[in-house]
């Protein structure tokens, strides 16, 4: 049974380079960890003192103050408005930008890298950001949160919705070409009913994230409930504070409900 | 063949079949839509300025300015160390959340807290978060460290509890029956079958966190958010713009790098 | 370096060791396993295994086989009975003293269960977790001891060139070799393998268990091996135990199990061809 004499009875789970490989890429990161601690400007008492701080926080919270809570609902049904009105501009401004940023339907290389750098320049500005440049131009107002939405949103869904247009079976495309349609009927009867159920779930899911987003856009001035957020905690109302972070929470979850029937059901 | 029968007609059926549902549908989404525009406010007064004033934002953002390069740079450098110093302790801490949350490995009661922590830490966008460490901890790059970090351990904990559901519990199984402790059992068993997607989790944090901590420093949670937000507040679009684009371009790049070392576990 | 003679002397001496330990003996007595409300799985068992005797349970799916093994190194928690391991208790362990009681009762899966991403060497290793403490386990410092007795072990089932492979790029085959030096690891009193072999080609199976039966005998191991091959129980197996409906109908020899027990165990529920009764995978808690 013996095939080959097992030349040392010692086993170690790493040989020699890959232990050195370990501890190397180890204490790379010990290194960068350490330069970033000793480094970055934190004030150490304040950390010591952080968990004391937050309690106490905490404890002005409680309990938390009902007595605006009609005026929470409005800006919270707002906030949604928000969400909802963004995702559904979306879907208008998102399709044209993926069906040239995909490689199969672009018309031309020029579109390919237009449709390619909005996609990029959308998604690498949170939506805060855009919020800021939206207020500064239109003024405070749900005008700027439904355009900031809207705007992060293009990238987020373009790229997905690109993406699945990439990945479409080649065939049905073809069997359509070779009839001598036209570049449109080609579209409508062999891409989109492949890209279809993409499509919902992609739209699906971003109104979830546009749910958690439009919540914040408040604290730059651009409508929903952060509007009311940041008010009270410039006043120091931390009661209110608290009934509007537990209304957020419940309104997240109730997003979640939502979107999550919706993809049963339609998906 | 049968010259006298009618014409054959042929209708494409619709989406949704019943006619109900599909008027339904249209009307209420129009309805929803002449309701939410009717109620929002809009101040069409000041909106309608908006075309002159976007022209001077753009007109004074261009060409974007890197005059003041230094403060871009200590901006990013603190964004990049709480992206960092966030990550790490997020990714850390996420791990016993994750075991926590995980139904087929944690004890009911301890499921169930683990859950509420990673429900809790999701709702919240990281921008509310860092308002109220803020607060409760001064400006500067400590809020924005711990903000960070509870959206890391919400994040990261929540995929990692759903993986370790779904290992195969054959190998725990294997484990209890040759009578190695619970401790032993989840590091022989359950981290190497999660290690994959644990290092490409972390991967995509780090690149997350790094997008966030550009907008943490909006309320004051430190790093390159800040310098933006004052830019603004000046009037000085050229800088905003340089920092704007520069922000477009470390994204670019992080998302390269944390795509390419994702594609390299296997 | 040790010469080849040397080293078949020093597994010997290693096998002959572990054989000193005693005669084990398993004692079940009126083992019910019932889940919630349903129709108990086992009604009532009594079987008692002693010495280095090499017992197949045979019976149909839902006979209730793969229960009663797991409710041995309680993976399942028995309703009620009592299963005695040389005379200590094991129903009513708890915490440590289960695990414990566990180390000494080795366990071949159907699915071989190995850990995938681990080398073979860990997870033959992984046989001593019982025994390590988890520090130890962590830093994958073993005691060299084990480390020697994995290496026998492995050369004695022809797998030790493989130590520092991936246990996932093996072969059917390897792998449930593997799976059974893992649990010979653990020097246990007892061997439980349930279905062994179903996940392996009719060649594969038989390997596995000519290897089983002739390690029982070189250990002088007491081996339950649960399986759906009749064909494979008469020659591998000295004695044969017949399970129907969660109650034993049979218990004898290789040459007493004729055609009427056969019929007796599977009839009206399944027809297995009497040579190659269907190896198909029976549910894990069937």
């Amino acid at each position: 049974m013996v095939t080959e004499p097992v030349s040392s009875r010692v086993w170690i789970r790493y040989n020699r380079r890959e232990r050195w490989t370990r501890w190397s890429i180890m204490l790379l990161v010990c290194a960068v960890l350490v330069w970033a601690v000793r480094d970055v400007d934190i004030f150490w008492p304040w950390v010591w003192d952080a968990p004391v701080q937050i309690h106490s926080l905490g404890e002005r919270m409680w309990p938390p103050d009902l007595r605006r809570l009609e005026e929470i609902v409005t800006a919270m049904v707002e906030t949604v408005h928000i969400a909802t009105l963004a995702t559904f501009l979306t879907i208008f401004l998102a399709l044209p930008i993926s069906w040239i940023s995909a490689q199969n339907t672009t018309p031309n290389r020029a579109c390919l890298w237009l449709g390619r750098f909005i996609l990029v320049a959308s998604r690498s500005v949170n939506t805060i950001i855009w919020a800021l440049l939206f207020v500064a131009i239109f003024g405070p107002g749900v005008l700027a949160g439904i355009l900031a939405i809207t705007f992060r949103s293009i990238g987020f869904v373009g790229k997905l919705m690109g993406e699945a247009i990439e990945e479409i079976d080649r065939k049905p495309v073809e069997a359509m070409e070779a009839t001598g349609a036209s570049r449109a009927s080609v579209v409508l009867y062999a891409i989109v009913p492949q890209v279809m159920p993409a499509f919902f779930a992609v739209i699906i899911l971003r109104w979830d994230i546009n749910i958690r987003e439009s919540t914040v856009l408040g604290l730059v001035g651009a409508g929903g409930i952060g509007v009311i957020l940041q008010g009270a905690i410039d006043t120091f109302a931390w009661p209110t504070v608290a009934t509007i972070l537990c209304a957020i929470v419940l309104l997240v979850l109730a997003g979640e409900a939502v979107t999550s029937v919706l993809r049963r059901r339609v998906l | 063949m049968t010259p006298n029968s009618a014409v054959r007609q042929w209708r494409k059926p619709h989406f949704i079949a019943s006619p109900w549902l599909r008027w339904g549908l249209i009307l209420g989404v129009a309805a929803y839509l002449s309701w939410a525009l009717a109620t929002l406010p809009f101040d069409w007064e000041r909106i309608s300025q908006g075309i002159p004033r976007a022209a001077r934002i753009f007109g004074g953002g261009f060409p974007p300015s890197f005059e003041r390069y230094e403060l871009l740079f200590s901006g990013f450098k603190e964004s990049f160390q709480i992206a960092l110093l966030a990550t790490l302790l997020g990714v850390l801490l996420s791990i016993p959340f994750a075991v926590m949350a995980a139904r087929n490995i944690a004890p009911r009661p301890i499921y169930l807290l683990g859950r509420a922590v990673i429900i809790v830490s999701r709702s919240f966008h990281p921008v509310i978060v860092a308002i109220l460490f803020v607060k409760a901890v001064g400006f500067g790059p400590l809020a924005g460290i711990l903000t960070l970090t509870l959206y890391s351990i919400g994040f990261v904990g929540k995929l990692l509890a759903e993986e370790i559901e779904e290992i195969d519990w054959g190998q725990v199984e294997a484990m209890r029956a040759v009578g190695a402790s619970y401790l032993s059992t989840l590091i022989y068993a359950v981290f190497p079958q999660i290690l994959p997607r644990q290092i490409g989790l972390s991967m995509y944090q780090l690149d997350s966190n790094l997008r966030a901590s550009a907008v943490v420093g909006i309320v004051g949670a430190g790093g390159i958010g800040g310098t933006l937000m004052n830019a603004f507040g000046r009037y000085d679009y050229d800088f905003a713009f340089a920092i704007l684009l520069v922000i477009i371009a470390v994204i670019l790049v992080s998302e390269g790098v944390s795509g390419w070392v994702r594609r390299r576990v296997w | 370096m040790p010469g080849p003679a040397v080293s078949l002397l020093l597994v010997w001496m290693l096998l002959l060791s572990i054989g000193l330990q005693g005669i084990a003996m398993l004692e079940i007595t009126q083992l019910v396993k019932r889940y919630g409300r349903n129709d108990p799985v086992l009604k009532g068992l009594d079987l008692t295994v002693e010495g280095n005797s090499v017992v197949s349970i045979v019976g149909a799916s839902g006979a209730g086989k793969s229960t009663l093994l797991r409710c041995i190194n309680r993976l399942i928690e028995p309703s009620s009975g009592s299963i005695k391991l040389n005379g200590d208790e094991l129903s009513n362990l708890h915490g440590q003293a289960l695990r414990q009681a566990r180390r000494r009762i080795g366990m071949v899966f159907q699915g071989f269960n190995l850990i995938d991403r681990l080398t073979v060497m860990e997870n033959v290793l992984a046989g001593r977790l019982g025994y390590v403490s988890f520090l130890q386990a962590w830093r994958r410092r073993f005691p060299q001891q084990d480390i020697e007795r994995a290496f026998e072990l492995m050369e004695r089932v022809g797998i030790a060139q493989y130590a520092n492979k991936r246990a996932d790029e093996l072969s059917g085959g390897e792998r449930q070799r593997v799976g059974v030096v893992r649990a010979l690891m653990q020097e246990p009193d007892i061997l439980l393998a349930d279905e062994p072999t179903a996940s392996l080609d009719p060649v594969t199976s038989e390997q596995i268990m000519k290897l089983m039966h002739s390690l029982a005998h070189e250990l002088s191991l007491p081996v339950l091996i649960n399986i759906h091959n009749v064909a494979q129980a008469r020659t591998y197996t000295e004695r044969i135990v017949g399970l129907r409906h969660g109650h034993m109908i049979f218990d004898g020899s290789p040459a007493q199990f004729d055609k009427a027990a056969l019929e007796e165990i599977y009839g009206g529920i399944e027809a297995p061809d009497e040579t190659t009764a269907s190896a198909t995978a029976e549910e894990h808690h069937g």
